[in-house]
This record gives structure tokens, C-alpha cells and sequence, in this order.
């Protein structure tokens, strides 16, 4: 758990790319990222999730029937700045793999830190979606990652 | 035309003869000749492969990619409940207690697994260790690695967690493990060859009814197995595009 956890409770409206937003509450509390586990789901090419697997469905908080058929977006945590998830669309359209931390937002409005590989699935030659893997980030990185996403936010 | 079978060399030796009368089986059922050739080294059984040696293939996940990708393989079945998970284990009197434990120049006792040696090096990663800030040694095998560790020459090892139960009783007892994989999703699978493929119907009919044969269902237990599971060209891809995510 993070050292500057507060437990805070703030409400906030996060807008998506697609023009949609939804208000919902934002707790300052980290959730740690369980040892050995890693976290995956697959999505269709618009990014709409088709699979997950169990550490996914523990960590987001949300049911399998929730995130199924939901779009990826729904983990997006508002610190996150939206040129993180640019860079990751920009590579992963090319066809190439993306690494990155990343913060994610869960069901009950807490946090988890995961450093996430994205790779295009391609199937005779079409692609047919992205699966993205997530692990345990180190706590330099998440540290890192904190600084550096809170300056690319304040630039937004 | 006698086909070639080879088997990952990171099953545990006590079924070795558990893969020769498998061997048997499959070619009375079959009605084909098969000749089986088994391997102590990662790499030069990877070699051969290379080298289009092999026509039936128990492979794990790592290898499984390069013979779909690369080699026009198929996986036909994979074994029920059994998926491959790494363990991270120290000396049982080690101070590290956790990953996160580990430091900088810490030694690493390891294997040519490249499965496990990949998940391994993945879960070390929240300690910020990496091939760069420590001392890898690799070994021949799972109870090289344990030695190493009991005798204070490594720091930590990479087992696969199937070797690791297998280690005798006494050995499992001066080690502890500091983390254990929890994927589920990564497996060994029996893929088959270009060659072979027009046998697949038939080798797919035969191991998904072995446990039914009582023969079968002895050579069953001999490998460590319960029963064959059918697996598909997307849970195959699925699997695949797993690992390319683990290896940078």
C-alpha cells in the first residue's frame, strides 16, 4: 500500500475517448497486487473485453458478466493521463507490443498499480483483438511512474 | 515411414517409462511406427527440432510457439488439470522472506526451462531485479538447482513447481518457497507435425478415449496424467500470444 494513501473519498466525472463519461467515486487506497498472479483479458479491436481470467475479475472488483462485453476503458483510473493510453493505441495498432505502467481503477473505486503488456492477435494475417497481460509492478516504478504521470496531467 | 516423438525434457525422471510404453500405445493404436528419443538439454532438443527431426511433440509452452508459429505444428490435446507454474524457493534459513526481499548481485540458480526461467525472472521483477543486477548460474536440472540452495551457493532458484513437489521430502524441508506462480492458463501440449498430419483425427480420437482402455489408463498414471483435454487452434494461439507477452 502506497505511503501516501489517505482514504480520501472524491467524487469525479472521467470522460472517455469515445465522448462518453460516467461520475463515480474515487478512494485514495491501494490494493496490493497479489504475489505470483498475473492479471488477463483479451478485448475485440475496439477494445470491448471479451475474455478475463480470475485475477482479473478479483482485482477490478467487478463480476465476470460485468466486464464482459464493457469496454476496457471502465479501469481507467482518473490520474492516469489520456496520453498514456494514446501511446498505447498509437504502438499496439501498429502491430507492436506495449509495455507500460499503468493505474488502474477498480469496481469499489480504489487502486492498483500494474505494469501491462499489450500485443495485437493476429489470426490468418486479420486482427482480431488485443490480449493484454498485467503483473506485479516494483515499487520504484510505481513511484516513477506517479511523478511522471502527475506532470503529463497537470499538461493536459 | 517411422515418425519421431520427443518429449520436453522438464518432466520428472520417474516417468521416463511412463513416455516408452506411451510410445507403445499410441503406436498399436495407431498402427504406425513411431521411435521416441528423449532428451536431457533444453537446447539440444530444441536444436533438433529446429532441424525438422520430430513429428509428435509433448512440448511446453515456450517451445509450443515456435513449432505453431514458425513450423506449421499443431496442438492436438493437452493433459487435464495440469498447468505449469514457476516457484521461487530459498535455503529455509535464508533472510529473504519475501521477493521483495532480494537485493542487488543476489545469485540465482536456474535451468535451460525457458518457461520457467522467463516466469522466474517476471517475478522478480517487483524487487527491480533483472539478468543485469544479478548472478545467474544455469543448471542441469531442478535438484542441481536445490543443491545449490541447500549448500548456500545460490540465492534464490527457479523451479517448476510439478519438479519442486517431486523433490524428496527431506530437500523440500531445507528450502521454503518466497512465491508461487498462479497462471493457469500456461500448459504442456502434444502437438503433431506437418508429416503426421493426417494421423491427427485419429491421434486426437485415441488419447481423448485413453483413460476409457485399461491399458490406457495405465500408462495414464505412469505418466503423471489423468486425462487428455482436446485443445483447439485458438486456445492454442491463445496460450501463444500469452507467453509473447512474457518475453521482451
Amino acid at each position: 500500500m502506497s505511503e501516501q494513501d489517505t482514504g480520501e473519498v472524491r467524487t469525479v466525472e472521467i470522460a472517455y475517448f469515445d465522448g462518453t463519461k460516467r461520475t463515480t467515486d474515487i478512494v485514495d487506497r491501494e490494493v496490493p497486487y497479489p504475489d505470483g498472479k498475473l492479471i488477463v483479458s483479451r478485448t475485440d479491436p475496439q477494445g470491448i473485453i471479451t475474455h478475463a481470467n480470475q485475477a482479473f475479475i478479483d482485482m477490478s472488483g467487478y463480476s465476470e458478466d460485468e466486464l464482459i462485453g464493457t469496454n476496457h476503458y471502465i479501469l481507467r483510473h482518473p490520474d492516469m493521463p489520456a496520453v498514456a493510453f494514446k501511446g498505447l493505441w498509437d504502438t499496439i495498432e501498429q502491430g507492436t507490443k506495449w509495455h507500460g505502467y499503468v493505474k488502474n481503477l477498480r469496481k469499489d473505486g480504489a487502486y492498483y498499480w500494474v505494469k501491462a503488456t499489450v500485443i495485437p492477435n493476429i489470426r490468418n494475417g486479420q486482427l482480431v483483438g488485443y490480449t493484454s497481460v498485467r503483473r506485479k509492478p516494483s515499487r520504484s516504478k510505481i513511484v516513477e511512474s506517479e511523478a511522471l504521470y502527475k506532470t503529463l496531467l497537470a499538461e493536459e | 515411414m517411422t515418425f519421431n516423438l520427443t518429449v520436453s525434457p522438464d518432466f520428472a525422471p520417474d516417468h521416463i517409462s511412463g513416455w516408452y510404453f506411451f510410445n507403445t500405445w499410441l503406436q498399436r493404436k495407431l498402427g504406425v511406427g513411431i521411435h521416441l528419443e528423449l532428451y536431457d538439454s533444453f537446447d539440444a532438443q530444441r536444436e533438433d527440432i529446429r532441424a525438422e527431426k520430430f513429428d509428435l511433440i509433448y512440448a511446453n509452452p515456450y517451445d509450443a510457439s515456435m513449432l505453431v508459429r514458425e513450423m506449421g505444428f499443431q496442438a492436438v490435446v493437452k493433459p487435464a488439470s495440469k498447468s505449469d507454474e514457476t516457484i521461487i524457493a530459498v535455503n529455509a534459513e535464508s533472510p529473504f522472506h519475501t521477493v521483495e526481499d532480494l537485493i542487488s548481485g543476489c545469485r540465482v540458480a536456474t535451468t535451460d526451462d525457458p518457461d520457467v526461467h522467463t516466469m522466474g525472472m517476471i517475478m522478480l521483477e517487483s524487487a527491480d531485479l533483472d539478468k543485469n543486477n544479478t548472478e545467474i548460474k544455469q543448471h542441469s536440472s531442478y535438484v542441481v538447482v536445490a543443491k545449490n540452495l541447500l549448500n548456500g551457493d545460490a540465492d534464490a532458484g527457479f523451479f517448476l513447481k510439478d519438479a519442486y513437489d517431486e523433490l524428496s521430502e527431506l530437500i523440500r524441508s531445507k528450502m521454503r518457497v518466497l512465491v508461487s506462480s498462479q497462471i493457469s492458463v500456461v500448459h504442456h501440449s502434444l502437438l503433431v507435425g506437418p508429416r503426421m498430419a493426417e494421423h491427427i483425427p485419429a491421434i486426437q480420437t485415441a488419447l481423448l478415449t485413453m483413460h476409457d482402455d485399461e491399458k490406457g489408463k495405465g500408462v495414464l498414471e505412469s505418466m503423471d496424467i489423468e486425462t487428455w483435454e482436446p485443445m483447439d487452434s485458438e486456445q492454442t494461439e491463445f496460450m501463444i500470444d500469452l507467453i509473447d507477452t512474457l518475453i521482451d
